[in-house]
């Protein structure tokens, strides 16, 4: 097991006897109604690969960001080699040798990557853009790092690979001392991913220290060193990658609180709900069949962009389908509509509810309400039933647990548990029998994940409700699905029973058949 | 200055953060309207003794019809998320194919005056309703941003109105036009503010009663959330801006009786005016939020406050920079009050 350091009394060192380059000290962090990092110590020596490993929502992402300097600690200390520091902004960060490479890219679609390279540190002569330099520094930077791009071409024609590789190429420069990866090769090819762990390697020889998050067990033997997990937004441990088994790395991830977390649900599967067979459709789904029955949870497990939304989203009739059909209690839906799906009986329930859930300035009855106007007990043939739409409305959020129980306050104004609670509440009002709940659980505290939960295991044990839930935390998958389909690149990789479905078995579907080590 | 007012306050116990609560809820919820109401009525009802008088009163009542209707029509645009550039010329092109209709009707059956009004109006509405029908098709259907959509609608329209006019005033409308829906009054009321109570009434049970009104703010809240929600997006914003068609035309039948002249350019301010109305009454530029009485009680506050420095003898030009002034303040402090919202978050 790792040593345990004398200073701190907690953060374990490795043999290595170099100081850090960064040090956190108790870093603190508050979003309205979270508490995303609950004083978290973390170090990051020269020349090593520190993962992060943890669920969605564990404040990995909190904690990039805020020694990226996009976010502001509420009480902490960082020091950066031995000085405490404060970091005013990313610019700031990144004049201090800091560049992250984020999920979410940092890049302006309308200019080349060459511009996208050097904006804001362009090279000039005297006041102009100094260009053919600049094409030469991109040519330089790109072929370095073995990417295949032009330095001429618009970013928005990029493939999302080709994206995620210039901003890779960017957070690459010279004077670089910390380099925070985060899940960068969920876009990529194997060549791709292979090229970038050499390059992390060759940046380890110069003393660079990487911060890495990933959800692989693959990708953190073969490039890391120690391995930090965070859960709820506190470190729960730090220890060497060579004694972080699958096992153990899971436990600590979860905790013991899976027996309490998540509720057990009866399995009593009957007649076929929603059947999809050799379904293609948007630019990824590529002949998938499902099926999902009454009082059951089927999971749909794979990696961000694996396709596994965009499943739901056809069903729903959110992407175009291309062959294949979908038949909701047996009978055949010829061109789905969101429409015509809540009429027949399924609800979706989408991955952001403040992009595509909610309409986040009227209330909370307004909310619920929105999709079942149409139907008897909210409007009549001309006048909406205000009367009855508040008591169902208020019923509904009383079955949620809604708190504080005001139906008429914007949902703006609720925590993101709260806003949940009305995403699910909305589904509810069309009395659906399938649903298809995409990541229900994003951003909302642990409270009001056990109260999703709840709410999941009602559905399918009192109302005899089937549910698809499509999710990328995978302890959510193990532990609520009867059944799981595993996606990869577009299509089906497997099917597996309640018996199968263990960590190893999921994973081991999510990569290519590469072997894992470890 | 303000400040330091609010900062003693605040450190008063009891009464100070109670009454500074009840000023802060006000404001979240209505805006910096009754605040400007206060201002109104206090300043020029001091400075000015006609300013409160009955015979004030409804002279500043019959001129705010024009405006309230037109900022109706506005305020569904604003809801759903755009806005109308057109309304200016809607109620030109009403004006004019009004005026020229019943001119024509009259000229040939001068017996049939009834009819040549009813047939004027017809033309007149069916001319701005069509308008908006071409801006909602722009808009709902070939996804033109509301802005170029009604933008160059009022490049065409204007163009149209002055090609039909040849740029001079229309004359020839029978006199019972003007003198009853221009100049009329019943039991003391002029005719257009019936017209108006009877357009904020429908207005109202459209907007709070109707799926159609829930959908404008929904569409205008989050077209993604609405699509999701199985709403017609492209059906209910075509509807809109067809709706505000409607309105602004039925403001360009009531102005046109009371110039008694059919003209091109007799809605040039409306656009800004419109707009403000809204903003000061509340809607929200991001769309969504909105409440018909604020809009209703905005305009006939700009109409009141116009009248008010005319009463004074402040310059009309000068009128124009005291209403964008007031524009940029109302919109200044939605921007404040947006702070103040996403502060009041549960956490």
């Amino acid at each position: 097991m790792a040593l345990t350091d004398t200073q701190t009394g907690r953060a374990p060192e490795l043999s290595s006897g170099a100081p850090p380059v960064l040090r956190l000290r108790g870093v603190t962090k508050w979003f309205p109604g979270v508490q995303a990092l609950r004083g978290v110590d973390f170090d990051l020596r020269p020349g090593e690969v520190h993962v992060l490993f943890g669920e969605n929502g564990a404040g990995k992402s909190t904690l990039i960001n805020i020694v990226a300097g996009a976010l502001r600690p509420d009480a902490g200390e960082i020091e950066l080699r031995g000085r405490p520091v404060q970091f005013r902004s990313v610019h700031d960060a990144r004049q201090r040798g800091i560049s992250a490479v984020f999920q979410e890219f940092s890049l302006v679609p309308g200019l080349t990557v060459e511009e996208n390279l050097f904006l804001g540190a362009e090279p000039t002569t005297g006041a102009l853009i100094n260009k053919p330099e600049m094409r030469r520094r991109a040519e330089e930077a790109l072929r370095r790092l073995g990417f295949p791009i032009l330095p001429r071409m618009r970013v928005n024609r990029l493939s999302r690979a080709e994206q995620q590789m210039v901003e890779i190429a960017k957070a690459f420069r010279t004077n670089l001392s910390i380099l925070i990866l985060d899940e960068p090769t969920a876009a990529l090819t194997d060549r791709e991913t292979d090229r970038l762990f050499q390059l992390v390697r060759d940046s380890k020889r110069h003393g660079v220290g990487i911060i890495y998050i990933t959800h692989r067990m693959n990708e953190l033997h073969r490039i890391g060193d120690r391995v930090t997990v965070l859960r709820d937004g506190g470190r729960v441990e730090t220890l060497a990658v060579r004694d972080a088994t699958p096992e153990r790395l899971v436990e600590l991830m979860t905790g013991r609180r899976i027996e309490a977390f998540f509720p057990r649900i009866d399995h009593r599967p009957g007649e076929a709900l929603l059947q999809v067979e050799r379904l293609t459709a948007g630019a990824l789904v590529d002949d998938v069949s499902l099926t999902v029955r009454a009082g059951e949870i089927v999971g749909l497990a794979g990696l961000v962009g694996s396709g596994k939304s965009e499943v739901g989203r056809a069903c729903f009739g959110l992407e175009p389908i291309r062959g294949g059909t979908v038949r909701l209690r047996g009978r055949s839906v010829g061109k789905p509509t969101p429409g015509a799906m809540l009429r027949a009986g399924l609800a979706y329930v989408p991955p952001d509810r403040r992009a595509e859930g909610l309409v986040i300035e009227r209330s909370v009855r307004e909310n619920i309400a929105l999709s079942a106007l149409p139907s008897p007990h909210f409007s009549g043939r001309l006048f909406l039933r205000r009367r009855s739409e508040r008591a169902i409305c208020l019923r509904l959020a009383q079955q949620l647990r809604l708190v504080p129980l005001g139906i008429e306050r914007p949902v703006a104004l609720l925590s993101g548990g709260n806003q949940q609670k009305v995403v699910l509440a909305k589904g509810l009002t069309r009395d659906p029998r399938v649903f298809v709940m995409d990541e229900p659980t994003t951003g909302v505290d642990v409270g009001a994940k056990t109260e999703v939960y709840t709410f999941m295991k009602d559905l399918v044990e009192r109302e005899g409700a089937g549910i698809l839930l499509i999710s990328s935390d995978l302890p959510e998958i193990l532990h609520l699905a009867h059944r799981a389909y595993v996606m990869h690149r577009g299509r089906l990789r497997a099917e597996l029973e309640r018996a199968e479905l263990t960590e190893q078995a999921v994973l081991s579907h999510f990569f290519e058949t590469t072997t894992t080590h470890g | 200055m303000a400040d330091a007012g609010l900062a003693a306050v605040e450190r008063r116990p009891g009464v100070g953060p109670a009454l500074r609560r009840l000023l802060r809820q006000t404001f979240v919820h209505l805006g910096v309207l009754p605040l400007l109401l206060v201002i109104l009525l206090v300043g020029f009802g001091t400075w000015e003794p006609r300013f409160l008088s009955r015979q004030n009163l409804f002279n500043v009542a019959r001129q705010a019809t024009y405006l309230t209707v037109v900022s109706m029509g506005q305020m569904v645009a604003l809801l759903t998320g755009g806005f109308d550039l057109s309304v200016g010329v809607i109620l030109a092109m009403t004006s004019v194919v009004l005026a020229k209709v019943m001119a024509a009707t009259v000229a040939s059956h001068p017996n049939a005056v009834g009819l040549a009004i009813g047939l004027g109006i017809l033309a007149g509405l069916g001319a701005g309703t069509a308008m908006g029908v071409v801006n909602g098709i722009g808009v709902a259907v070939l996804n033109v941003s509301p802005f170029m959509m009604t933008l160059a609608m009022a490049s065409i329209a204007f163009g149209l109105a002055l090609f039909m006019t040849g740029g001079v005033p229309v004359y020839g409308m029978p006199g019972q036009f003007g003198a009853t829906l221009g100049f009329g009054k019943l039991l003391g009321v002029p005719v257009p503010v019936y017209v108006t109570a009877v357009l904020v009434l429908g207005m109202y049970v459209l907007l709070n009663w109707t799926r159609m009104g829930r959908y404008f703010y929904a569409i205008g809240g989050n077209i993604k959330a609405s699509i999701l929600s199985g709403v017609s997006t492209r059906w209910y914003l075509f509807m809109a801006y067809v709706l505000v068609g409607f309105l602004a035309s039925v403001g360009g039948v009531m102005l046109t009786a009371r110039l008694e002249t059919g003209e091109a350019n007799i809605g040039a301010a409306m656009p800004l005016r419109s707009i403000a109305a809204c903003v000061i009454g509340g809607v929200s530029l991001r769309g969504g939020t909105g409440r018909l009485g604020s809009v209703v009680l905005a305009a006939v506050f700009i109409e009141w406050f116009e009248n008010g420095m005319n009463l004074v003898r402040i310059q009309s030009y000068l009128q124009m920079v005291v209403l964008g002034v007031l524009l940029i303040f109302a919109v200044v402090m939605d921007e404040v009050r947006h702070r103040y919202v996403a502060g009041m978050r549960d956490g």
